[in-house]
């Protein structure tokens, strides 16, 4: 059992009231922050070596110390709780029963970066998580935990809560600012980056729920206990979102040294494929990450077991590793079809393009239809070139890294699983039927469990 | 007191090196070296502050970032919005992978554009037009259902074609730093959205007759223009009034003496000229009543640089980079529309069209040259029954 940092206080009855989660040792890290120097918690963080836990794996220290500070402009905290790739939902998880962890996060980020206005961006969607943030922080603002001169310390700091629209766009840091100011949800193009000129044009840091929560027990037990946790550069603990064909699916905090075997087969975390079926594949950090079929999961291609960490899982690049991701530990057993799975991946990102930049706009939508031609029996091999062409003229060139998470996914399913796809297309009546199923993949998956 | 230095920085496009002032982006650049290393831009106005960014077709690779740090940039970058550093080497038409992008975002932008150029008043002058001529594949692979709209008249002078329209947002930036408010807006999301008025309210302001001008595309027309000409018949005019609301300097098009339209005097970029330090912007009166030529004082033909049906001027060179095109195009030389002149009699410059009894075919100059043809045939003769002697 590893140590719990975010999640060890979850099953404390009543942990939603300010009255608990303080009795329970809450609001400890705002007192001792209070009275360090803002340079010193940035030093902190830095030497935790905590990575941004939204998906990009940026160290959050360096993210903090690239803020801007101009004199007499003012710097803004921003929250990213608009979580909403497919297979994610550690933010929710804790935003709904620990509200109180955010907000004590909030106002410690809030005091070392000197904001004394931040906002929590929430998606649309989570109306009820929105509800239970806003009562929780009308509680905090209650005991004086928010507003004018915080415990004394002559620190005021407000604490908003956003409600976006439900865009998964506005996941990205500069839509999330321009939906934040009220605009359309377009991303900016960068340079500048918001650390210079974000929200309201003032230098501003946006950071994910995750990330925000961590900065507690980085203060509380400092940067260099946090440090000693993990491995390598993956230090701390992580929250992974397990979904899929599990028999336990659910949120797991995991301190990143165990290995993707133990997590999806122990009892203590995901508890093995469900019904008895055979892994398949996984997309091991939310939708956009490339899938990885078993055999490439379990071990890397260098025949070392791939373990559950930020450098294990891009071992081989994207041609034989992926991505931690945001966490969203997708599951596939062996009656799963992957090209439908990759067709309702691309649906989605086509629902979601914002439409601002043209090989996004247009190809989104056009690796849809292809998808759907193949899945639906009306495929050709030609297509699959097609497919792989379209996607590969989409990444890198777009403003925004929606793109790439567009184009990723396909990509990845055409590389490791191309015979399924010709498969669909020689077989136009079979495919509508019945599944691909494991073919070879199962001999190599049974080298690598027995 | 001596004014202070401006910095200088220095930037190689293509092998052409340039001193530009800190601040310049890529593009801006490369224009200032010439139409043959600068990249096409269907979004970026250098008039509209903010635009650029999203088609994507002015994308350059950046081979080495500054001479502080030589390592190249690891994706492509939008020329129209990077600015340059000190000692940055840019790659455009010597870029296969710049190249490559830009035929990819040639064909999804032609994925939901009609081709309906035979009856678009745009045609001739559209942008789209000339980068899918430069840029462009010999077919289409895209093989769905295409995105359509209904056309709708947005007040008396301007109709909104949105099938043709390719989301540049030029049209809004004209709406918010040219007029007062703006009316129009993108409604939805990803390839669904358009541009629309909402409940197709009319637009009715000043200078909203300058969308036309800017939309890169047909996709917002001249209702007073729609279907009356097409624009290579017309003839440029250079010309101006006085008035009250705009400069008054506008290019009237004619045929004869009937002026068919007036439109804002463009740049060799297709931009709207920049006269006496302000971009020449036009005014709705300007534009769409004052159609007799009594109402304008003429100043004379408009200078256009020698080019065809494309205004954007690739095929005059002015600067011409150490021969990368050959490399690009596997040692084939360009061939673009203009080269015609190389080896058309009709347009060669030695020949007086005035002294022609009527319009130049290249028939006429057969018979002219029969009898060097024959003389030429023999010859050829000759030299092939050489060749076939032992």
């Amino acid at each position: 059992m590893s140590k719990k940092l975010l999640l060890d206080k979850i099953n404390v009855p009543g942990i939603k009231t300010f009255e608990v989660y303080r009795r329970e040792g809450g609001y400890q890290s705002v007192e001792k922050a209070l009275k360090m120097q803002t340079g010193d918690i940035v030093e902190e963080v830095k030497k935790s070596g905590l990575r941004g836990r939204g998906g990009a794996g940026f160290p959050t220290g360096l993210k903090w110390s690239f803020l801007a500070k101009p004199e007499g402009v003012a710097r803004y905290l921003v929250c990213n709780a608009d979580e909403s790739e497919p297979g994610t939902f550690k933010d929710r998880y804790l935003m709904e029963f620990i509200p109180h962890l955010l907000i004590e996060g909030m106002i410690t980020s809030s005091f070392a970066l000197g904001s004394n206005v931040s906002y929590i961006y929430i998606r649309g969607e989570y109306d009820w998580v929105a509800d239970i943030l806003q009562a929780a922080l009308d509680e905090a603002k209650q005991n004086g935990f928010l507003g004018k001169n915080i415990l004394g310390s002559g620190f005021d700091c407000e604490v908003y809560l956003y409600r976006g629209a439900g865009a998964y766009i506005c996941g990205e840091e500069t839509a999330l600012l321009e939906s934040l100011e009220g605009k359309r949800g377009l991303p900016r193009i960068k340079p500048p980056f918001p650390a210079v000129k974000g929200v309201w044009g003032c230098p501003t840091v946006v950071n994910n729920v995750e990330t925000i929560c961590a900065v507690v027990p980085i203060i509380n037990e400092g940067g260099d206990a946090y440090a000693k946790i993990g491995v390598g550069k993956s230090t701390g603990t992580k929250l992974i979102s397990a979904c899929g064909n599990i028999n336990k699916p659910g949120v797991y905090e995991i301190d990143m040294t165990i290995s993707v075997e133990e997590f999806i087969y122990s009892d203590e975390y995901c508890g093995g494929i469900a019904n008895g079926k055979r892994l398949k594949a996984c997309i091991p950090g939310g939708s956009s990450v490339p899938i990885l079929p078993a055999n490439l999961l379990l071990k890397t291609a260098k025949g070392e077991p791939r373990l559950m960490n930020y450098e294990s899982l891009a071992d081989g690049g994207f041609i034989t590793g992926s991505s931690m991701g945001s966490g969203g530990f997708i599951v596939l057993d062996e009656d799963q079809c992957v090209v439908r799975h990759t067709y309702t991946i691309s649906r989605f990102y086509h629902h979601e393009s914002c439409g601002q930049c043209s090989p996004c706009r247009e190809g989104t939508g056009w690796l849809e239809k292809i998808f759907k031609k193949i899945e639906t029996g009306k495929g050709e091999m030609k297509d699959i070139d097609l497919l792989w062409d379209v996607q590969r003229r989409i990444e890198g060139n777009t403003i925004c890294p929606f793109g790439d998470a567009a184009a990723w996914p396909v990509a990845a399913a055409i590389r490791h699983f191309r015979d399924e796809f010709e498969w669909h297309v020689l077989n136009p009546e079979e495919c509508l039927v019945r599944n691909f199923g494991l073919a070879h993949y199962a001999d190599a998956l049974e080298a690598v469990t027995s | 007191m001596p004014e202070e230095q401006e910095q200088l920085f220095t930037i190689t496009i293509d092998g052409v090196t340039i001193e530009v002032p800190k601040g310049t982006t890529i593009l801006n650049a490369a224009r200032q070296i010439g139409p043959s290393v600068a990249p096409p831009a269907m979004c970026y106005y250098s008039k509209l502050e903010g635009s650029g960014g999203k088609c994507r077709t002015c994308l350059v690779e950046v081979a080495a970032g500054s001479t502080k740090d030589p390592r190249p940039m690891p994706k492509l970058v939008a020329s129209c919005r990077t600015e340059v550093m000190d000692g940055m080497i840019v790659k455009n038409v010597t870029s296969e992978k710049a190249i490559d992008a830009r035929h990819g975002i040639v064909e999804y932008l032609l994925i939901n554009h009609p081709l309906d150029c035979p009856i678009c008043d745009q045609a001739g002058e559209c942008y789209l037009q000339d980068l899918s001529y430069n840029n462009g594949e010999v077919g289409t692979r895209y093989e769905f259902k295409r995105r359509t709209f209904v056309r709708e008249d947005i007040g008396p002078y301007i109709q909104l074609h949105m099938t043709r329209c390719i989301l540049c947002y030029r049209c809004l930036m004209v709406a918010d730093q040219l007029t007062d408010s703006r009316t129009q807006g993108i409604l939805l999301r990803g390839d669904a959205s358009e541009i629309s008025t909402y409940i197709s309210k009319a637009i009715d302001n000043d200078f909203s007759g300058n969308m036309i001008d800017v939309c890169p595309v047909g996709a917002l027309t001249d209702r007073t223009y729609r279907f009356k000409n097409r624009v290579w018949f017309l003839k440029p005019v250079d010309a101006h009034r006085d008035c009250d609301k705009c400069c008054g300097k506008v290019t009237l098009w004619n045929r004869g003496e009937e002026v068919f339209r007036v439109t804002s005097r463009k740049d060799p970029w297709g931009e709207v000229q920049i006269i006496d330090g302000k971009a020449a912007w036009i005014c709705n009166t300007c534009r769409f009543e004052k159609k007799k030529t009594d109402d304008w004082i003429i100043d004379g033909p408009t200078k256009i640089d020698r080019h065809s049906v494309i205004s954007t001027n690739h095929y005059v060179e002015k600067v011409i980079p150490p021969d990368p095109l050959k490399e690009v195009l596997f040692g084939r030389e360009p061939l673009l529309l203009m080269d015609i002149q190389e080896t058309s009699e009709v347009n060669s410059q030695d020949i007086d069209l005035s002294i022609l009894p009527g319009p130049a075919t290249s028939t006429t100059f057969i018979e002219r040259d029969e009898q060097k043809e024959i003389e030429e045939a023999d010859a050829e003769r000759l030299a092939i029954n050489d060749h076939k002697k032992p």
